[in-house]
């Protein structure tokens, strides 16, 4: 089943790949590893999968601001999600993103999607993101 | 949407007045448009948080901006950094490490900043006056300068940081408005005895509580003693602003913002009310330990954010009173400015004696410190307990400072009343 979703573009960006989803809130500094891509915050239902490459979907970002350096490095070195999609606008989380693409030319594309939009996205479903802020999100075939 | 600028903003856009001018403003400008702020505001003083941790982006980051001519347009301090600069080789801190450190400090004083570099910035130089338009980073900073100071500022996160200090310009939005400083959530310390109050432990673990509770939106508490010290605060502040996204909070008949608790809702009501008993301040505390009663402890770790003078003053009677030195190692973590109080004090020799190391300007979880094999660290700390885990990957128990210098001369982790 594929259907079609709209974000709000913090950060714009083409992407694509597997959904990863949490309802919890990350701190990326003390949450996020940029050197293997892993969630290690211990009290964080993530805590040990690997966001690398999967489409990040988690409503906000919290707690320390310098959860920018962490994304910003984990962009730089390849660890960092292939895109983020919240429910709240993060600034931190955006500035990370806008510093990697005036530094190094490269990106991750940040959204905000509506409400029902975001509760709709599960683990595992394929989700493609354009650079103007269309999804399009495929399950996988439910048995 | 499009950012209305002005003619200065433009120019500096324009990268006519140099490349580093150019980058900053080139950040700020979009992350006025990630905010949706229509347009710039002036901030008058700067702390920049970016400046704390080292990477090869962060280092990169700061070279472009200094290479490129950038300097600070306002008094701009500087957070902790990610080396004790005078004494990182008796901490066995590795060469490599420390000349890239020492490349990124040297970028931003060159930028103009003041090398302050601390994460308490607020018991120290500058501190920012009630109403100033600030642009501060570090979580538990900027949480105080809002709440206890009452000056304004969002949660300006690395790198946004030394953009304003060097444009003087932020988005026009957030918490930098007074609209968008109401309480939402009225928070009620309902069965507190004066004596509990006055734990030093209620404050962090009843941060750790509130920032989940709280999530982004602007607790009102009451119930908090009117005579509640800085430090207090501050372990408040800094353990809400890591278990959540807290960067202001009102305390009715404290906080300068809130002599009552009408005049912190701006007439408004509460979105919702919530009651808080002792009970769940003991759920919050025990959330902050993983380490076992009575597992042996490796290193007591005070200080986050920096140790005060005061703070140095209380660890030091509890020092006296201990029947024997530390058995473990035992860092306190602080700043040149409460440094230079504490050698003219006559403290610094117990303190030595009983086995306490300080180390300055800096923090354990940004400088390769911690000695290797280390597994169970205590501290007094809620956002040292709360980060320690995930950032050392150790197993913390959160305590008082009697219950850390206890422990510490015990060689064990012995909270009183635990088993």
């Amino acid at each position: 089943m594929t259907r079609h979703l709209i974000g709000r573009v913090l950060v714009s960006g083409a992407a694509e790949g597997l959904a990863l989803v949490t309802r919890q809130p990350l701190s990326f500094w003390g949450g996020f590893n940029p050197k293997t891509g892993e969630i290690v915050d211990r009290r964080h239902e993530c805590s040990g999968q690997i966001v690398t490459g999967r489409v990040f979907v988690l409503p906000a970002g919290k707690g320390s601001s310098t959860g920018s350096a962490c994304l910003l490095e984990g962009i730089r070195l390849g660890t960092a999600p292939a895109a983020i999609l919240l429910l709240k606008t993060d600034p931190i989380l955006a500035l990370g993103a806008i510093v990697a693409d005036e530094l190094y030319g490269r990106s991750v594309p940040i959204l905000v999607l509506p409400e029902e939009g975001f509760h709709s996205l599960k683990d595992g479903d394929r989700v493609a993101i354009a650079r103007g802020g269309e999804l399009t999100v495929s399950s996988p075939d439910t048995v | 949407m499009t950012v209305r600028l002005t003619d200065l903003d433009r120019r500096m856009l324009e990268g006519r007045s140099g490349e580093g001018l150019r980058l900053a403003m080139s950040i700020i400008v979009r992350m006025a448009e990630v905010c949706g702020a229509d347009e710039l505001l002036d901030v008058s003083q700067a702390h920049i948080d970016g400046c704390g941790s080292l990477s090869e982006s962060s280092l990169q980051f700061a070279e472009t901006l200094a290479s490129g001519g950038a300097k600070v347009s306002i008094p701009t301090t500087l957070n902790m950094g990610p080396l004790d600069l005078q004494n990182w080789r008796v901490f066995g801190v590795p060469g490599e490490f420390a000349a890239k450190a020492i490349r990124q400090a040297r970028a931003y004083t060159d930028m103009g900043c003041i090398p302050t570099w601390t994460c308490a910035p607020y018991q120290g130089y500058l501190t920012p006056r009630f109403g100033q338009q600030i642009a501060w980073g570090e979580s538990n900073a900027v949480v105080y300068a809002n709440s206890v100071l009452g000056a304004r500022t969002e949660r300006y996160g690395d790198y946004i940081d030394i953009s304003a200090a060097i444009t003087g310009r932020v988005p026009r939005q957030g918490l930098h408005l007074k609209e968008n400083r109401r309480g939402q959530l009225l928070v009620r310390l309902v069965d507190f005895s004066p004596g509990r109050l006055r734990e030093e432990t209620f404050w962090p673990a009843f941060g750790h509580f509130l920032g989940p509770v709280a999530g982004d939106r602007i607790p009102v508490i009451e119930g908090l003693p009117p005579d509640a010290t800085d430090d207090q605060l501050k372990a408040l502040g800094a353990a809400a602003a890591s278990s959540g996204a807290v960067a202001l909070f009102h305390a009715v008949g404290l906080t300068p913002e809130a002599p009552t608790a009408a005049e912190a809702f701006q007439g408004g009501r509460p979105e919702e009310t919530l009651d808080v008993r002792t009970g769940d301040l003991d759920a919050a505390a025990a959330d902050l330990s993983t380490a076992d009663e009575g597992a042996p402890l490796d290193l007591v770790l005070l200080g986050c954010p920096h140790f005060s003078f005061a703070e140095f003053r209380q660890l030091a009677e509890q020092v006296r009173l201990a029947p024997g030195r530390s058995r473990c190692s035992f860092i306190v973590i602080t700043s040149t400015q409460a440094h230079a109080l504490l050698e003219r004090s006559g403290l610094p020799a117990s303190l030595a004696d009983f086995g306490v190391r300080i180390t300055l300007d800096t923090c354990m979880f940004h400088t390769p410190m911690v000695a290797p094999g280390t597994r169970v660290v205590m501290t007094n700390s809620g956002k040292c307990a709360y980060y320690a885990p995930g950032e050392l990957g150790v197993k913390v128990a959160f305590g008082s400072l009697a219950d850390c210098v206890r422990s510490a001369v015990e060689g064990r982790v012995r909270r009183e009343g635990r088993r």
